[in-house]
């Protein structure tokens, strides 16, 4: 018995010590590293002469960090890690029910959604919920939806695609010239809207079937771009980069309508103070039915022969050619499936923000929307809404973080790091969770038990 | 189709010829890796294609199977039904789904992403995609694209148990075992519904006991379905045991072309085998000769 406590203290003693001669070597490595870097500046004095500012405070700094560092990380998170991992390994063994909120997730989530913009009202007002159904609920949903649709494309398929915006302006465009010209209802419009948008997505499928990988990657990149190009110098019809202005509202299918002037209006109609509050929560079920009927037909199509025809292509395209699947109208049902939530999604945008210009259809958006998709793992609604609620829902919240502004000094803008944050938080999320959040797939028919297979067998998919 | 539909007379042959391979040819730039190449194969009947290393058996394959368009030459299918199509003139899917025609790979290509009962459905596309109507019908729930999907389970169920692999079938594709892979690419094959089914290298990699297992699989696949098997093979135990025609193929020619016991003693296939000078030949023909006689 003695004997094992004389053993455990030795280990500890050991533990202590290593940490001790790591967090010494971490301290040296960083002083060598920074010497130059950080121990020495050459800066100009008011002669305009060069002269070396010495920094050893902040040198001493850095040093100290990486020592103490290294000291925590290999006496304490290092055990602490490999204790969670022999725990979790016995876990494993044991414990096979899943815990009750991974098993309803979707409906807690159905029912959380439907609820949010009542929340919403009850906590912040009518005015206040202005800010969290917009800002949040909708922008979020608008990008769940983007990244739901492109999901066929590149999730399933396996088709990169880097232009997908230009569906998207492709349908918003549809909205608001259709609308202003013929004065056409929303949701006449919206149905059109995808319907053109996927006609694009055969255009732009025709000459890429041939294109593979990088190539097809690169052919999608420039689709986008000249959508983009061509929004702006077409300028008789789409009034170049102006944009088009005041596009009408929608109106719930035609019953009450969000103008001040209608005479049925909304707010009036209730007798309720007015308020664009209304308008906004109205665009909020809109988007979530949308992104909802998103995800219903992405659901059906996996379980009918032309998703699995998809998923197909993306493990081995020789195969399934080999096996009687016409992969030519396979690729271009994924175009323009994908392509047309984009313009369902679209036209929604066109609603929503009253306004659109070329400069919303930039490639930033392609590369946000295709980033959602691969960090939420390719191929997984829930994977991909977890992304986009922390991608956008991510970049959202850092404009309410004002008080950093008494940490940093009154210059400091915390968007302004949006994209240095993404960056982080992708590398971050790529090196934790490669596959993304989601990183396996559900089999869409089964024999006796339905098994999650794991991500190491999917295929990406090249081209 | 039916530029592609002959309606030719039934060859004079007493057996059924199945495929019918005529005066094939194929060059990459400068090389020849067909020349001339004719041959034909009787339905119900296992044929073997065998040959050296880059003697052009899988640029052979490729051709039936439309994955190359050759130089030259003409590749007739004839269907139990008397239909005929011009494998050189169809586009490598239509060669499966209408000349009923299939293939599996040398290097075994699967869906590994998918499980087993996955990979034998995506088989059944072009079946599922009529009885879905085109996805339309079954995305709004029509009745008929769900007896279809429950038999197009049944019948990926029937291949499993051929394949023995049924316990397998809620498992991904890659994490199968080798052998239990190239069944499944047979099984997978098969749920295309094929007249001709063609098999490159089947028992590549397979330990004896699994190729066994893989003769009785084959046999058991053309005395229940009917359907005729053209293979590639290196494995002269599979070859030998299962094959009633064997063709040999040496730098893109045919050197011999006969049941396997004829195959066998053929000098011009020993010498290919055994890979001598072109003027000993003659000393090997000769050799063999002696031998035989020697043995009587």
């Amino acid at each position: 018995m003695s004997n094992m406590t004389n053993k455990l203290e030795n280990a500890g003693g050991d533990l202590t010590a290593r940490a001790l001669r790591e967090a010494f070597y971490a301290g040296l490595i960083s002083l060598g590293l920074f010497f130059l870097f950080v121990g020495l500046k050459s800066d100009q004095n008011i002669l305009n002469e060069l002269i070396l500012v010495q920094r050893w405070g902040l040198l001493a700094v850095f040093v100290i960090v990486a020592a103490v560092g290294r000291f925590f990380v290999v006496a304490y998170l290092q055990p602490l890690n490999a204790r969670r991992k022999a725990s979790k390994d016995a876990a494993a063994t044991t414990e096979t029910r899943e815990g009750y909120i991974k098993r309803n997730f979707t409906v807690i989530a159905g029912v959380l959604l439907i609820l949010y913009p009542i929340l919403a009202v009850a906590l912040f007002g009518v005015q206040g919920s202005l800010k969290w159904v917009d800002n949040f609920g909708i922008q979020i949903l608008i990008y769940v939806m983007l990244a739901w649709g492109l999901n066929i494309v590149v999730g399933l398929a396996g088709l990169l695609d880097l232009g997908y915006v230009a569906f998207y302006a492709v349908g918003a465009y549809s909205y608001a010239l259709l609308s202003s010209h013929f004065g056409l209802s929303f949701w006449l419009l919206l149905p059109i809207a995808g319907l053109l948008a996927a006609c694009w997505g055969v255009v732009l499928g025709f000459p890429v079937l041939r294109l593979r990988g990088d190539y097809l990657a690169i052919v999608t990149l420039a689709f986008g771009e000249i959508i983009r190009l061509v929004l702006i110098n077409w300028t008789e019809v789409t009034k170049g980069t102006f944009g088009v202005s005041g596009i009408a509202k929608a109106s719930v299918f035609g019953i009450w309508s969000f103008d001040i002037s209608a005479p049925n209006n909304f707010a009036k109609y209730f007798d309720l103070p007015m308020s664009s509050a209304y308008y906004k929560i109205f665009l909020f079920y809109l988007i979530l039915a949308l992104a909802a009927l998103t995800a219903y037909v992405t659901i059906r199509l996996r379980r009918m022969p032309i998703g699995r025809a998809w998923e197909a292509l993306r493990e081995d395209e020789i195969a399934c050619r080999s096996l009687g699947i016409n992969t030519v109208t396979t690729k271009l049902t994924a175009f323009a499936t994908g392509a047309m939530f984009g313009g369902f999604a679209g036209s929604f945008f066109a609603v929503r923000q009253g306004f659109v210009s070329p400069e919303s259809f930039v490639f930033l958006e392609s590369a946000v929307i295709l980033a959602i998709v691969v960090l939420g793992g390719m191929g997984s609604l829930t994977g991909i809404a977890i992304a986009a609620v922390v991608m956008i829902g991510g970049t959202e919240i850092l404009r309410e973080l004002t008080f950093l502004k008494s940490i940093f000094g009154p210059d400091f803008t915390p968007e302004l790091y949006r994209m240095l944050i993404f960056g982080l938080a992708m590398v971050v999320v790529m090196v934790w969770k490669p596959r993304g959040f989601v990183g396996s797939r559900e089999p869409t028919a089964f024999l006796n038990e339905r098994k999650a297979v794991s991500g190491s067998f999917t295929k990406e998919g090249h081209g | 189709m039916a530029s592609a539909t002959t309606t030719t007379a039934a060859t004079t042959m007493t057996k059924d010829v199945i495929l019918k391979v005529e005066h094939l040819s194929m060059r990459f730039g400068g090389l020849m890796a067909i020349n001339d190449f004719s041959f034909e194969a009787y339905r119900g009947e296992i044929t073997a294609l065998i040959g050296p290393n880059g003697a052009g058996k899988t640029t052979v394959f490729n051709c039936i199977t439309g994955f190359y368009k050759p130089t030259m030459g003409m590749i007739t299918m004839r269907q139990k039904s008397g239909k005929e199509y011009l494998l050189e003139r169809l586009p490598d899917f239509e060669i499966t789904k209408q000349a009923k025609v299939a293939r599996t790979f040398q290097n075994i290509r699967l869906f590994s992403g998918l499980t087993v009962l996955e990979n034998l459905l995506v088989a059944q596309h072009n079946n599922l995609m009529r009885a879905s109507g085109y996805t339309i019908l079954g995305l709004l729930g029509f009745p008929a694209y769900k007896q279809a999907s429950k038999e197009s389970i049944e019948l990926a169920k029937h291949w499993l148990e051929r394949a023995s692999l049924i316990d397998r079938a809620d498992d991904p594709a890659g994490d199968l075992p080798y052998g239990a892979q190239r069944r499944l690419e047979i099984a997978r094959a098969m749920c295309t519904g094929p007249e001709l089914l063609c098999l490159d290298e089947p028992a590549a990699g397979l330990n004896p006991r699994e190729s066994l297992a893989l003769n009785d699989l084959l046999q058991g696949v053309r005395k229940d379905t009917g359907a005729s098997i053209l293979l590639i093979e290196h494995d002269m135990s599979v070859v030998m045991e299962i094959s009633d025609h064997v063709v040999v193929l040496e730098y893109g020619q045919k050197i011999s072309d006969g049941n396997p016991e004829f195959v066998k003693n053929d000098p011009k296939v020993i010498a290919a085998y055994l890979g001598v000078e072109d003027d000993e030949v003659e000393d090997v023909i000769a050799e063999v000769e002696g031998e035989e006689g020697g043995l009587k």
